[in-house]
Formats: C-alpha cells, structure tokens, sequence
C-alpha cells in the first residue's frame, strides 16, 4: 500500500518536476501576469514604482515558491513549530521595533523590502495546528486537554495582529486556523461553544475597537450613511465594477481608477480596477483562476498519503478561498472594508510572499505526495 | 511515534468529510459572488454607469450675453461693456484667510463682503468659482493681474455686462440686476439656467423681454478627478447671444422730452397714430439703470425709495391720474354717438349747477355764459358738460371710453403697467359695494371721481380720435415680420381718392380695419373742436398755439383734481400757486399733430401742475415740434425697413 522509502529516495529530479501540478503553476503564472496588466494600470499606463516592484517581486517569489516546492515535505512537518515560533517573533518584534504607517504598526524594515510578519503568520498558524492535529491520535482530538495547544497558538499572533491595529490581518489568520482544527474532526459543539462565546464578548470586543473600523462595520450595513467618508469606498468600488458592464471600459480605460475615484486601488481594490477595465467576463476569468488554483490545491490534499499533506492543503486551500472570498465580498459590497489583499493580484510583498510560501509547501507535498512525514 | 495505520486512516476520513462539507460551502460562497458579479455588471450595469459618469464629468455653466436694444434709428440704448471680473476658485486657493487679507489691500474690499463670500464659499462646492467683483475699475484689475503670481486660485475674467447709454430710456427699457428669490420664482428659465452671476431684466423691456433677449446659457464640460480637478475638457457650447431688439422709441425726442421735463414729476408719450408706435414714453424724474447692473448700492436704492417724485415709477403707464377734462372728447363723442345730443345743444353756463340739491361748479366761477358742445370743448365748459353726463348715463360712457383704450392694460408684457379704472354703475358695485349716484356720473362727466387713467391710454385715446377712429395697436417693439401699415395704406388710399367714401364695412374688408366709430362725422366734430381749443381765441391752450401750419397742433387741456375745493377757498378764488405742492391738480394735455394731415398723438402729465393749459400744454408745444421736425427722417426710415434687421 505505501511505496517503499527506497523508491521514493532514489526519485530523479527530473521525475520531480514531472510529478508537478502544472496546471497550478500554470494558473499562478496567468494570475501573476494579469497582476502586472492590473498594476500596469493603476499608475494609468506607466511603468512606475508600485509596477516595476510588483513585477520583481512576482518573479522573484514565484522562483521561490518553486524552490520551496523541492524541499521534502517531512522537513517542512518538522520545522513547521519552528517556522511558527519564528513567525510569532517577528510578530512580538513588530510590537517593539515595527513600523508605523497611516495609524498602524504592522512592517518591519529589512533592507530590501518592508516585512509585514502577519501576513507571514496565516502561513505559519495552518502549518503549526497541521502538525499538531498530524501527531495527536484520533481520541485526543476532542479531548479538552489537547484543545489548549491549538487555542493558545491560535489567540496569541491574532491578539498581536490586532493591537497592531489590523482587524483585517487577525481575521484572515484565525479562520485559517480554526479551518485547520475543524477539519481535524474537533466536535461541532466546541465550535457551538466558541460562537457563543464569542457573540457574548462581541459587546466587549466592540469597546476595544477603534473609531474608524467601529465606523466601517457600520458604512457596512449602510453605505449611504455616509456616502463622503467611510461609506465612499463601497460606493466607488461598485460603481466601477458596475460601469464595467459586460465587455468592461477597455485596458486603462477605467475612469473611475484613472480619477482616483478608486481608493486602494493596487492593494485591495485590484480587482475593482480589474472587473471596470475587463467587465463581467473579465472578472469571472479572475473568479475561475481562482476556483482552478483551490480546487487544484484540494486535489493535492487528496492524493497526499500524510495527514499533515491533507490537514495542511485543504486547510491552506480553504485559507486562501477565504482569502480571495473576502476581498471580493468586500469590493462588490457584500463584506464590510476589513481591509484583506487578493492573493497575488494586490500589491504587497509580504502577501506575495506568505502566499507564494503556502503554495510551495502545498506543490511539495504534491511532489512527494507519498513520502511519510514524522 | 505517532501510530500510523489505524488512527491515521480514521483520521484521513474525517479529514476528507469534513473537507467535503468545506468544499460545498466554498462553491455556495463562489456562486454568491458570480451571482453579484451578474447583478452589478449585468443587471445594474446601466445604472453603475450613469453614476460613474456622474463622477466623471461636471460642467461649468457659461452667462450668456444679453441680446441689444436699440432705438428706432438704431442706436444702442442697453447694450453691453467690457467688465473686468474677480473669480475665486476656493480649491485652487492655498490659504483662502490670507488671501482675502491680500485681496483686501489690493482691492479695498469691507469687512462686510469678506464676511459674505466666506459664507457662500461655505455653501457651495470647492470647485465651483465665486466672484468676489463683478466690475473692477482698470486700475483694479491691472493691480490684481502685478500681483497674480502671488494670488493662487484668484482668477481675473474679461466678461460682459449691460450698459445704458441714455437715462431718458430708463423707464422704458428697465434695467437688470442680479437674481432674486422672486426671480426664480416667477421666471422659470433663470432656474433652468442655473447659471452664476448672471443678471436679470427687473422692470421695463428688459423684463418683458428676459426669457429671449437674455441668451442661451452655454456649458463646458470637463472629465475630473476625484478631488475636483479639472482634467480635461470634453466639450463646449458657448451658448447664444440674446435676441436683439429695435424700438419705436426715437431716442432725440426721448432725450429732448426727458430735458423738458427734468425738474417736473411728470410723463410725457408721443404715439404714431397710424401704427401705434411710442416715439416717446418719458417719465420723470429718472434714474440711473447703470447703478442696478452690479448690485446696487443702498445709499442710492434708499433715495430713490425715499424721493417724493418716485423716480422708479413709469409714470407713462404705472402712474393713475383722473383724465380730467380730456375726457371730455370722449364724452362728446359718446353722447353723439349714441345720439343723445345734437352739438347745437346750447346750456347756459352761470359758473354753477345743481343737482339735487348739490352744487356743481364750473372750472370758471363767472360761468361761460351760452355755450354750444365745440364751445364747451374749446373753453372746458365743466357746467354744459354735467348736463351731457346726465343725459348720456355713465354706462354708455363707460362704453366708449373703453373702446378708446380706457381702463385697460394697452403694452403686452410690461408688468409695471396698471389697467386705471373707467367707472361704471356695475363696476362700483363690485368694487365698492354701493349703487351708483347721478352726481357720480356727472363728475366723470368731466373725468374726476373714479376715473383713473395712465399718460399712455389718454395718449392712445388721443391717436385714435386723431386717426379717424380707427383702433390702433400701441407697440413699442418693432417685429421684422410684421410689416403692415393698413390704416397708413387706407389713408392713402383715401387721399388718392378724395371723392369715394368707403362704407365702414368695405374698410374693414379692404384694409382689415377696426374702426371704433359709428358715424365718422362724430369723430372729426371733436377733431374740429380740439382745433378750436388750440387755435381759436377763447381755448384753453390757444397761449401754447403755433400758426406755422407745418406744426399746428390740435389739443385737449386737463386737470385733474387732488383734493376739492372748499367752499371758502373757491369763494377767495384760491390760486393752484398758492397751495401745498402736493394738494396741487395734474395737469393734463392731449394733443395731435398737425391738425391738416394728423400724424401723432401727445399726451402729457405734469404732476402737481396745477392747470394743463399753463403746465402742461406748452411741454406739448415744444415736443410736438421736435418730433414733426423729425418726421421726415422717421418716414425715411420706414420706407427703408425692410432691410433693416
């Protein structure tokens, strides 16, 4: 039933690469190209500084996410608790010595690029609780001794990422990780237990909330509260993907980016910039690639031998669907302005990085897919 | 070592199933999106796209410039200058406080107007411009252009705004000032044009005429940014230029008129009897419409609300005087009309009559002694005119009067111009509530009591006694397609053919005639009566006569009563001279002229003249001169009209 280590050693490199999921290289080369198209654009057709350092950082992550692909998948099963602990770091050291930028401290400065580790840490958090639910035996998964792990790692980066202020961030990260304990099998009723709990201190959390996301959540559930100020994102975002019609306005066509219109429009807005310049069609190619990519990485899950390989593709695959979920629900007025990249679209280093990261460990274990990890 | 086989298989599988859950969630989640994406792009599209371009674009609206007025002979009488303008942009501005300090040394601006602009940049959109001066002096405006590079968001336009040459127009032609509450109330077009500073017509013909003379609002429309910049232009109407309009107002008489009668509160018109064209409506004292263009200041609005002549007031048709005497022509021709007197019917003036025991006096305390009607018109016999009135009742005065144009708004479209009254039995039931008296008829007999009648409708009525008895229109525009002259064609005709009376209703067939008589005889009785009154010995304003027979006009004194006389004044024989000003009678003249082949009607008003014949009817004389000087020239512009406009 399990291949013989031998076989699995003696596997030439060439085999390796032919054992890649091409169409998911493929998909990611699509996306990260229509990024520099997208980006191309925002700067209304010039090459200039958020343009050129996305294309260099797409190309050099996207040789990243290949190199990292080679890597065995039984070293990134062991050095997941240190990736996480190195993460966490990073995380404590924007608290101390990170950068602060329009209100929040989020980035550290290493000399070539700004880190943002939370961005890193919904990588880190997937892979660390994949392990752990990897080693515990099947009985201890409901056992409340062995939820303290999980809960602890969970609660200690999301707090961080909070206090940075970054609501967004600290989302994203723990639904990753409470994806990852679900599928692990951990009862509904902990779950259950969990809503409640988290409904009775929603008054409590509301207190500790800044003015301005106190603000967004509101503009949510009502954009012409006030159209001028927070509600203006929402408004503008779907103007523009709404005047885009079927065809959309044609590439650097779109009027409501070009005038500035658009807010955020290479970060979180990209794909509002996107869906005004390529319409209807342009946008459901986007939504595709995007189902293509997760679906893909749900299959690698499927024909991983190793529980970790499973727990950690469905539970990055289902990270990322929410990823692109939200920023999506978010710019067509589905979602209050949380403030969440797309993946590989939106300008971010950090974000290209951690994504880039994730979809490497994911190729990994399709290449050595039956490899046993211990 | 974690087991391997069993608990990792039955792990697997939850694993597995649980992600099979997962999956089906994500694709409801996904189709949700696909089914916004359809909604927005799809279904909403069109909507999305009026909003975006709703962003995109905005547009500046451009004032048009007001059409010309010009007099018969075509001289400009409202016309348009060069103004030198200050625009704000407050978007442009850097620090707008320190700019209205600048300005403020630059331009002299108050405290006040800083205050006000403050407040309407306020209101209004960042990017809308405000205009801080309208009308810059050229050493204000050359100031403003050494300074420019220190005034960010300061604009200094080259506009256009109205300009009146004379200020003898200015009843006539009005004036504009800025837009009003009541203005856009009442005039829909200037809230359509939703234009910023433009000017609106307020009274005279440049209200009647505002919705065409006043132009079509152009626009530029300009794709912008999200803070408002301008981007770039997409398009641009610079609209129209207003109508332009040519009067039958002959701006030399006007100004000789204006001249005349500068120190008098009085009004003088001057009507082509044939076509009704006003060759003069004067009113005095003026004012100056310039002051109106930029605003005008509260020091000269206050005097000019405050002056005991009102100089606002058109007296020619806003000003109501009883007709007096001048009436009388009207009361003759109404009694001969109606056959109820011959003009042979003689009445024995004693200087007094009585009427139930009410007495009625005579202009003349001697009385005039046996007067026969052409007697009575030529001395204003009031006694021997009572006696006509009471014969003749006041309906069927009431009658003839309005035929001749009484009681009437005559001018379309001057909302200035008041109707006047022309009394009757109905009418003071109706608006005073009481049956009428025989001594109110005979006190409109020689047209007091409720009689109230405008300089321009005893001017009218004037003109069509002197016409033959033809209605005539009275027109202070000339229309470029209305060429006609019918009842000129008719005389004409008529002087071709001395011999072939036509009957009334071959006149109205052959050269569409009104013709307001019964029997033409009636009509030129009273003509020949008013000859008398001028030029025969005895007349009431035969002192004003001229004997050149190139000039010699026919004429109707008046005056019209303010406040009776008492017994005791009457018994000391009182002189107007000697009472208040303000107790003092209108007088009153209407005239045609020349008396052999009549061209024009004149009426003339002299407020608080005290009698027509010595206040009123030497004004006349001296109108009446100039503008039979400049009749030929008239008539030569006429014959050439049809290439003018």
């Amino acid at each position: 039933m399990f291949a013989p280590r031998s076989i699995h050693s003696s596997t030439s490199f060439s085999s390796k690469i032919i054992s890649m999921d091409f169409t998911l290289i493929f998909s990611i080369l699509i996306l990260g190209i229509v990024s520099m198209f997208a980006m191309y654009s925002t700067a209304n057709g010039s090459f200039d500084y958020h343009t050129k350092n996305h294309i260099i950082r797409f190309v050099i992550f996207f040789f990243f996410f290949l190199t990292i692909s080679f890597f065995q998948v039984n070293f990134w099963y062991q050095s997941s608790t240190i990736i996480y602990l190195f993460f966490f770091i990073l995380l404590l050291g924007v608290k101390y010595f990170g950068l602060t930028s329009s209100g929040s401290q989020r980035w550290i400065n290493f000399y070539f690029m700004n880190l943002q580790p939370s961005e890193l840490m919904k990588i880190g958090l997937i892979l660390f609780l994949a392990k752990y639910y990897h080693r515990i035996s099947t009985n201890d998964i409901n056992r409340i001794k062995f939820l303290f792990f999980p809960i602890v790692s969970l609660i200690a980066p999301v707090l961080l990422v909070i206090s940075q202020p970054d609501l967004g961030t600290s989302i994203l990260i723990a639904a990753g990780g409470i994806i990852v304990v679900w599928l692990a099998g951990v009862r509904i009723k902990f779950f259950a237990y969990l809503t409640v709990l988290f409904i009775s201190l929603t008054p409590i959390a509301i207190s500790f909330l800044k003015p301005y996301q106190k603000a967004r959540i509101l503009t949510f559930l009502n954009p012409d509260r006030d159209p001028l100020g927070a509600g203006y994102q929402i408004i503008q975002s779907k103007i523009a993907i709404g005047s885009g019609g079927l065809f959309g306005k044609g590439f650097l066509n779109g009027s409501q980016s070009y005038l500035d219109f658009l807010p955020e429009k290479h970060t979180d807005f990209i794909f509002t910039l996107f869906s005004e310049e390529f319409g209807f069609f342009g946008s459901l190619f986007i939504l595709c690639l995007y189902a293509l990519i997760i679906y893909r990485i749900v299959k690698i899950g499927h024909i991983t031998r190793s529980n970790f390989g499973k727990l950690y593709c469905y539970g990055f695959s289902s990270a990322f669907f929410i990823y692109v979920a939200v920023n999506m629900g978010m710019v067509l007025g589905l979602l209050p302005i949380v403030g969440a990249p797309l993946p590989i679209l939106s300008y971010g280093g950090s974000s290209m990085l951690a994504i880039m990261f994730g979809l490497g460990i994911a190729m990994s274990c399709k290449i050595y897919k039956d490899s046993p990890v211990n | 070592m974690i087991n391997f086989s069993s608990t990792g298989k039955s792990k697997s599988l939850m694993i597995s199933r649980r992600m099979f859950i997962l999956s089906a969630a994500k694709a409801i989640v996904f189709t949700g999106i696909f089914a916004r994406l359809v909604s927005l792009q799809i279904n909403e599209s069109k909507k999305y796209r009026t909003l975006s371009d709703k962003n995109r674009f905005r547009e500046w609206r451009l004032a048009p410039q007001r059409g010309v007025i010009q007099d018969f002979f075509g001289k400009e009488i409202a016309s348009n200058e060069k103004v030198y303008q200050l625009h704000i942009t407050p978007e442009n501005t850097v620090d707008i406080e320190i700019l209205f300090v600048r300005l403020k040394n630059i331009l002299n601006l108050s405290n006040e107007k800083i205050f006000s602009l403050k407040r309407l940049i306020k209101k209004q959109k960042p990017w809308e411009p405000i205009i801080v001066s309208d009308n810059l002096t050229w050493s204000e405006f050359s100031r403003v252009n050494l300074f420019l590079h220190e005034l960010q968001g300061v604009e200094p336009i080259v506009s256009v705004a109205r300009v009146y040459s004379e200020t003898s127009t200015s009843h006539v032609v009005g004036y504009v000032s800025q837009v009003s509450k009541t203005d856009l109330k009442n005039k829909k077009y200037i809230k359509d044009m939703a234009v910023r500073g433009i000017a609106v017509g307020k009274t005279g013909l440049e209200n009647k005429l505002d919705k065409d003379i006043i132009g079509k609002v152009g626009f530029q429309r300009y794709e912008v940014n999200a803070y408002g910049k301008r981007i770039r232009q997409i398009y641009i109407d610079k609209g129209q230029v207003g109508l332009n309009y040519r009067t039958t107002i002959d701006v030399e008489v006007q100004n000789f008129v204006s001249k005349i009668i500068e120190n008098k509160a009085a009004a003088v018109c001057v009507m082509d009897i044939y076509n009704g064209d006003i060759i003069t409506m004067a009113s005095s004292p003026t004012y100056d419409p310039n002051a109106f263009v930029h605003g005008v200041k509260q020091v000269y609005w206050d005097q000019l609300l405050q002056h005991r002549d009102k100089p606002l007031m058109n007296k020619a048709i806003s000003g109501l005087y009883p007709p007096g005497s001048t009436i009388k022509t009207i009361v003759a021709l109404s009694a001969l009309e109606n056959d109820i007197v011959s003009p042979r019917l003689s009445v024995n003036c004693k200087g007094v009559t009585e009427l139930y025991g009410e007495k009625f006096h005579c202009w003349k305390k001697k009385g005039h002694g046996l007067m026969n009607m052409r007697s009575a018109i030529q001395r204003s016999c009031d006694v021997y005119f009572y006696e006509i009135a009471r014969r003749l009742g006041v309906d069927r005065l009431s009658i003839t009067a309005k035929k001749f144009g009484l009681g009437q708004k005559i001018l379309e479209g001057f909302s200035e111009e008041r109707a006047g009254v022309v009394p009757n039995t109905k009418w003071k039931k109706k608006h005073i509530g009481q049956n009428w008296y025989l001594g109110e008829t005979l006190h409109s007999g020689i047209g007091q009591g409720y009689f109230l009648s405008t300089p321009l409708q005893l001017c009218l009525m004037t003109a069509q006694i002197a016409n033959g008895g033809f209605k005539i229109k009275p027109r202070i525009l000339i229309d470029p397609k209305d060429n006609t002259d019918n009842l000129r064609d008719y005389i004409k005709f008529k002087n071709e053919n001395p011999n072939d009376p036509l009957p009334t209703d071959l006149l109205v067939a052959n050269f569409d005639l009104n013709p307001l008589f019964r029997n033409q005889e009636n009509i030129n009785f009273v003509k020949d009566a008013m000859y008398a009154a001028t030029n025969e010995p005895g007349g009431t304003s035969y002192r004003s006569r001229i004997n050149n027979k190139k000039f010699m006009f026919a004429g109707k004194t008046g005056s019209s009563q303010i406040k009776r006389f008492t017994a005791k004044q009457r018994e000391l024989e009182v002189k107007q001279d000697d009472i208040d000003y303000l107790d003092r009678d209108h007088a009153l003249f209407v005239a045609f002229a020349p008396v052999r082949d009549p061209k024009y009607a004149i009426s003339v008003l002299v407020e608080h003249g005290g009698s027509g014949s010595s206040a009123a009817a030497p004004v006349a004389k001296q109108v009446i001169k100039k503008v039979l000087e400049r009749d030929s020239f008239r008539i030569s512009q006429i014959s050439r009209k049809g290439d003018e406009i």
